[in-house]
This record gives structure tokens, C-alpha cells and sequence, in this order.
């Protein structure tokens, strides 16, 4: 089980939390303003490998945290 | 199973050429069943299918194999209801047994305002060409007798809606069936075979895919791949709004009794049917953080377990027998990514987060169709990929799977 340190109330179960999605990314190598909004909007990386994401410690402080997580393990890099 | 008459199929494997009209990437269901439609419907036979493993064994070959129509906004009504439609007749027409059974899905409301989501499904279904009635509690415990109408206490049956189409099918032989009808008219299958990359010309186009065994020319590429789409769209330098999540699924040993419809409820997110094994088999929503780990969670083991053992308290004697998860590709307004991609000679055929399964043929002949007349068919017009710049999601929550 994913288990999430968070820095107020340190290690606590996922099931505490509620996942706030990736922090969004927009490419460089898109320029057009209007292209820029659509891929902020509705894009996703959907990284295989370390994403950079919020979480939010619903059953605890109620507080946001930032987590790098490894999504093909399912396990905290660093936080 | 010994009241299914085993029917052999033969899958004809041929050697891979260097250039094919059309290459398929993704061996599950869906791209299987684009080759056998495009060989059958419009006889394009020159026709490659890539697979990274054997064919059927990602999502096709992990689902729950529920197929119903009884969705919640008209566009996917009417796509699925063409897919249980053909469905029905897949077995007569590729010549396989595919188990297709009719159990009729019970779709329950624990409150007040689950009953007006049901009355609205209903209503809705029927003026889209679905059968989906409304019913109340005691209905419902004629259907299915081992329902504990009082919800263990906690969740009440008020009523429901019931879907006489829904049904099952064994999903691996949907995949052989279509493998088998695409092989036996000249498709090649090639498993085992990763794609690496696209090959692209000077003016973007996509012209063909590069694999571990060499590269090989195409005059149009879709992807089907399911739970690694993010990563072969950025190949062609395409951004997609998919998160890939992990979906969970068990069953229980074998429940000797019988358990004749196939049980979900909106509010608990949970489903339940039989397998023909006997084997009680029941899933819920998908894992709420992305992840490309197949593991099964002892989390998703108690919450489901806690959901149907309070409408159906027989379970509570069962064993789990195995659990599993497949990774799905949910869209942000859950429902498929078909069409064209804005990338010339690549298309896409994606979304199918929990519920791909069931448009398997209506999806495969859609694309099919698409790729043999280069024109988008009307059932599929309103899935394409650029519906999110047009600012026109098409939020369908119709799924159990989904909140």
C-alpha cells in the first residue's frame, strides 16, 4: 500500500488523501497562445515513470502537499 | 462450461512484410476487430496488427465483459445500443462460440435522487432506442431474489432501472474471434512485436512504425493500444487528456445456486455478475491515482467486499479467488477519443477507460470505416480528439466505474 508522508501530520495511509491531479506541464514546443490554453486546460503527461502531483490530505490536516511519485511502482520518490 | 460446444479456432500466422496499407498497433479487442472489419466490411486485407505481447492480453483479456447500452447521454446510447446489436450477432457471423449470454442488467437506487437519475436514464434511453425500464423495489427482487432490499440496513433499494439487453460474453474468445476472421482473410498478426517509434516524413506525416525487428511502411496508422497511449501519441508529437488508471476486479469460487442478471448501483459504484464458471465476479470504480502498476490493492479487497455484501449478503460466504487490475485510459469527460488526430495518417482509437469492453464491434467497424472511406461515420462524429478544443466534452458518467 502507498503510504504518503505529509509534513504536517507525517506518514499516513492513501486512503487519507484524495489526488489532485499532475502539476500541468505545457510544452515548450507549443508557442501558439491559444494552443498553450487548450494543452493547460485538457492535456494530461500521464507520466510512466516520476509525476509531480498534488495531493490533498482530505481525512486529516486538510492541507495540500506536493509528491513526486513513481507511477509505474505506485511508490513516493521524494516528497 | 460443458454446455458450450468447443469450437476450434485456428489463427494462421504469416510472416511480416516491410509495407502494408494500414498497420494496427494494439492486438486487444479493439484493434482486432478494425482488422476484421476492414478485411470483411470493405476488403482491405493488405492490413499489419503490431501487439507489444500476445493479442487480448491487456484490457480484453481483464474486464468484466458486461454488455449494455444504457448510457446517459444520446451519442453513447445510440453507439453502444450498435454495439449490443452486433454483439448479438457476433458469434453466427465470425463462426465462434463467444458465450454471448442475455441476463438482463439491474441497475439500483439507494436514494431519492439516484431513483430521478434512473427515471432520467430510463427516459433517455428509450427516445435514443434502448430498452431501460423503470422499477420498483419489489421488481427488483423478483429479477434478483438474493437481494437484501433493505441494503443491510444502510443502503435501501428504492427501485431501479432494469436493461433486458444486457449481457455477457467471454472476452478472449471475442478476441479469437476477431483474430481468427481478420488471420483467415489475409491480415497479418504479428505479436510479441514492440513498436519503438513512428516514422514520419518531411512533412509530418506519419508513414509507418519502427519495431524491434526493423521498420515497417504504412499508408494510414491507428493506434488501439490500451494503458500506453499517452507514450505512443507523443511519438507523433500528439498531446492527449488521457490518465491512465488501474481498474480492479475479483472472483469469488463458485456459487452453486445461480445468479441469473448482472447487479450494479450508482451510488455504492459497484457490480456484480456471474461468470459461466459459477464464479461470482465483481468490480468498481477505478483507483483514484493514475498509475501504470497492475497491482491489485487489499484496499479495493474491503471496500468492494463492504459494498456488495450489503445488497447481496450471500456473497459474505464466499471465497476471493483472484484479483486483478488492468490499466484503463479514462478521458476527461468519460467517454471514447475516435477519429483523426490532426496528424496526417494517424488515428486514434482511445478513452476506453472501463467501458471498452462493450464497444469492441461497434468501435472496430466504426474505425474500420473511417480508415477505408477517410470519412468520419456519424456514430462516432462527436468522440473525435478535437471536441476539447471545440469546447464540447461529451461528460457521460453512465459507467458504473465512474463517478
Amino acid at each position: 500500500m502507498l503510504w504518503i508522508t505529509c509534513p504536517i501530520c507525517g506518514e499516513r495511509p492513501v486512503s487519507e488523501f484524495r489526488f489532485g491531479g499532475e502539476l500541468p506541464h505545457v510544452p515548450d514546443s507549443i508557442s501558439d497562445e491559444a494552443a498553450r490554453n487548450l494543452d493547460y486546460v485538457w492535456m494530461q503527461n500521464n507520466v510512466r515513470g516520476v509525476s509531480t502531483e498534488r495531493w490533498f490530505h482530505a481525512a486529516g490536516c486538510r492541507r495540500w502537499l506536493t509528491l513526486r511519485r513513481d507511477t509505474v511502482t505506485d511508490t513516493v520518490v521524494a516528497s | 462450461m460443458n454446455e458450450f460446444v468447443e469450437t476450434t479456432i485456428t489463427l494462421e500466422w504469416h510472416a511480416p512484410k516491410r509495407s502494408y496499407d494500414v498497420v494496427i498497433i494494439g492486438g486487444g479487442g479493439h484493434g482486432l476487430a478494425t482488422a476484421y472489419y476492414l478485411a470483411t466490411r470493405h476488403g482491405i486485407t493488405n492490413v499489419a496488427l503490431i501487439e507489444a505481447n500476445y493479442i487480448g492480453s491487456g484490457n480484453s483479456g481483464r474486464n468484466t465483459t458486461i454488455i449494455r447500452s444504457n448510457y446517459g447521454i444520446p451519442e453513447s446510447v445510440r453507439f453502444y445500443q450498435h454495439s449490443v446489436d452486433l454483439y448479438a450477432g457476433l458469434g453466427e457471423e465470425t463462426g465462434c462460440e463467444i458465450m454471448h449470454a442475455a441476463k438482463g442488467l439491474l441497475w439500483l437506487a439507494h436514494t431519492e435522487m439516484g431513483m430521478r437519475a434512473e427515471r432520467s436514464r430510463a427516459l433517455m434511453n428509450q427516445a435514443c432506442g434502448a430498452n431501460t425500464v423503470v422499477i420498483t423495489p419489489s421488481e427488483a427482487k423478483e429479477l434478483c431474489p438474493q437481494l437484501d432490499l433493505s441494503g443491510g440496513g444502510r443502503y435501501p433499494v428504492m427501485g431501479g432501472s432494469y436493461h433486458p439487453g444486457g449481457a455477457t460474453a467471454r472476452h478472449d474468445r471475442v478476441v479469437w474471434a476477431y483474430a481468427q476472421g481478420a488471420m483467415r482473410r489475409g491480415v497479418d498478426v504479428l505479436p510479441h512485436l514492440p513498436v519503438t517509434g513512428l516514422l514520419r516524413d518531411g512533412a509530418g506525416r506519419v508513414v509507418g512504425v519502427r519495431t524491434a525487428n526493423g521498420p515497417i511502411s504504412a499508408g494510414t496508422v491507428l493506434s488501439a493500444v490500451g494503458g500506453n497511449v499517452t507514450g505512443l501519441a507523443a511519438m507523433a508529437d500528439l498531446r492527449l487528456p488521457i490518465r491512465t488508471h488501474p481498474l480492479q476486479a475479483l472472483v469469488t469460487n463458485h456459487y452453486a445456486q445461480g445468479f441469473a442478471p448482472i447487479v450494479a448501483s450508482s451510488e455504492l459504484l459497484c457490480y456484480v455478475s456471474q461468470t459461466p464458471r459459477g464464479e461470482m465476479l465483481m468490480g468498481a470504480e477505478f483507483d483514484s491515482q493514475p498509475s501504470y502498476s497492475m497491482g491489485s490493492s487489499f484496499e479495493f479487497l474491503q471496500s468492494v467486499s463492504t459494498k456488495v455484501i450489503h445488497l447481496l449478503p450471500f456473497l459474505r460466504d464466499l471465497r476471493v479467488l483472484r484479483q486483478w487490475a488492468g490499466i484503463c485510459d479514462i478521458s476527461p469527460d468519460y467517454s471514447p477519443i475516435m477519429g483523426v488526430t490532426g496528424v496526417d495518417g494517424f488515428l486514434i482509437t482511445t478513452g476506453w477507460g472501463t467501458w471498452g469492453f462493450k464497444a469492441i464491434p461497434a468501435g472496430g467497424e466504426a474505425m474500420a470505416e473511417l480508415i477505408a472511406t477517410g470519412s468520419t461515420p456519424p456514430l462516432i462524429a462527436a468522440f473525435g480528439l478535437e471536441r476539447f478544443a471545440a469546447d464540447h466534452a461529451m461528460a457521460d458518467q453512465g459507467s458504473a466505474g465512474t463517478r
